[in-house]
């Protein structure tokens, strides 16, 4: 194991921290903005009882950004704390998947967006919790239960959008196709981040590949939806080339804290 | 496909009883709304034991359960109140004993 906490203190930045760094805030930035694209339907779920799951499910992923944000300002070790990093960086800083920025749509649609990332991140933090870097292990472990659930959530509302009616089998096949185009950068990786998976400290993203189709393809056949063909995939979240959603997104997230600097509760 | 009538239909409702821990009897605790079994145990988990307080869930259709008639209240329930010597008050309880 490597204590990559002390390793770096003091430390003038070098290469191998910026990648670790980067890497780590791929992962926080992940979690932050699909929270925060499911905590915008609180208040608004099918259900009372599906609007306090979303919100859950919200939480869940925003404590996971808040352990990932703190760690990578640990590392980076230029006093940037999570909320910095969460409020104070600007539409190209950001990291996240493409995937996960695109707007909730209706139900179905959000509920797809959630299966497929749930389905690679579920059995991803399986296998980043065996990480050479304790903290990532450590907080791959928790989140990864956590993941277990939001991947069965999303799973059981497809089946059931999918094998339900006419009206919510054609909505959830075409959320479906519709976002298929975002996946293919899940399983994509910089040379930075090739070579963190080289050191054990990050995962292999194309191992992920085939567990993640077997799991999608289960839930998809018993929702009677087709997967779609693979055909052009839209890449560039990793870069902080977004979509135009993603500043729409940041100007509601981050207003407050820009607005009225450290406010708290 | 199933019948078109998901959207129209209400969801069924179902009680829910968690146990908050082993050795102890599921409680009552509430009711959930959810198109099956296995949705209901979920929206049963995300509404009642968000705060750690659950390690089983049961959920059941609400249907299911048959009720006392609240008119049958006197006849059924009433007549216990002269009856003091079926409660257990007679006997000193050990503290090794625990929960009974």
């Amino acid at each position: 194991m490597i204590d990559t906490t002390t390793r770096l203190v003091g430390a003038a930045p070098d290469a191998s921290t910026a990648a670790l760094v980067a890497y780590v805030l791929g992962l926080a930035d992940d979690a932050l903005v699909l929270g925060h694209r499911l905590s915008e339907w609180s208040g608004r779920g099918p259900t009372l009882e599906e609007d306090i799951a979303l919100s859950n499910l919200a939480l869940d992923l925003i404590g996971q950004a808040r352990l990932y944000y703190a760690y990578a300002g640990e590392i980076e070790g230029i006093g940037r704390d999570e909320d910095a990093l969460a409020y104070l960086r600007d539409e190209h800083a950001f990291r996240n998947l493409l995937l996960l920025e695109q707007p909730n749509g209706d139900f179905a649609s959000s509920m797809v967006r959630h299966l497929l990332y749930a389905a690679f991140l579920t059995p991803y933090l399986q296998a980043l919790a065996g990480s050479e870097d304790r903290r990532l292990a450590e907080i791959a472990a928790k989140a990864g239960k956590e993941m277990a659930y939001h991947l069965r959530h999303a799973a059981e509302w497809v089946i059931r959008l999918g094998d339900g009616t006419a009206e919510s089998h054609g909505r959830t096949q075409a959320a479906l196709d519709e976002l298929w185009m975002y996946t293919g950068e899940m399983f994509q990786m910089d040379a930075a981040e090739r070579d963190l998976a080289t050191q054990s400290l990050a995962v292999e993203r194309r191992r992920i590949k085939p567990v993640w189709e077997a799991s999608l393809d289960r839930v998809l056949a018993e929702a009677t939806l087709s997967r779609p063909a693979d055909g052009w995939m839209q890449t560039g979240g990793r870069a902080g080339q977004h979509t135009e959603h993603l500043g729409h997104l940041l100007a509601e997230m981050q207003v407050l804290h820009r607005a009225h600097p450290g406010a708290t509760w | 496909m199933r019948a078109e009538a998901m959207t129209e239909t209400p969801m069924p409702l179902w009680e829910v009883f968690i146990r908050n821990r082993s050795g102890m009897p599921h409680k009552h605790c509430g009711s959930v709304h959810a198109a099956d079994a296995t949705m209901a145990l979920q929206a049963a988990r995300d509404v009642y034991t968000r705060r750690g307080e659950s390690v089983s869930i049961w959920v059941i259709p609400s249907h299911a359960i048959t009720a006392s008639d609240p008119g049958d209240k006197d006849l059924l329930f009433e007549p216990t109140a002269s009856k003091p010597y079926r409660h257990p008050t007679f006997y000193t309880v050990p503290d090794e004993v625990g929960h009974m």
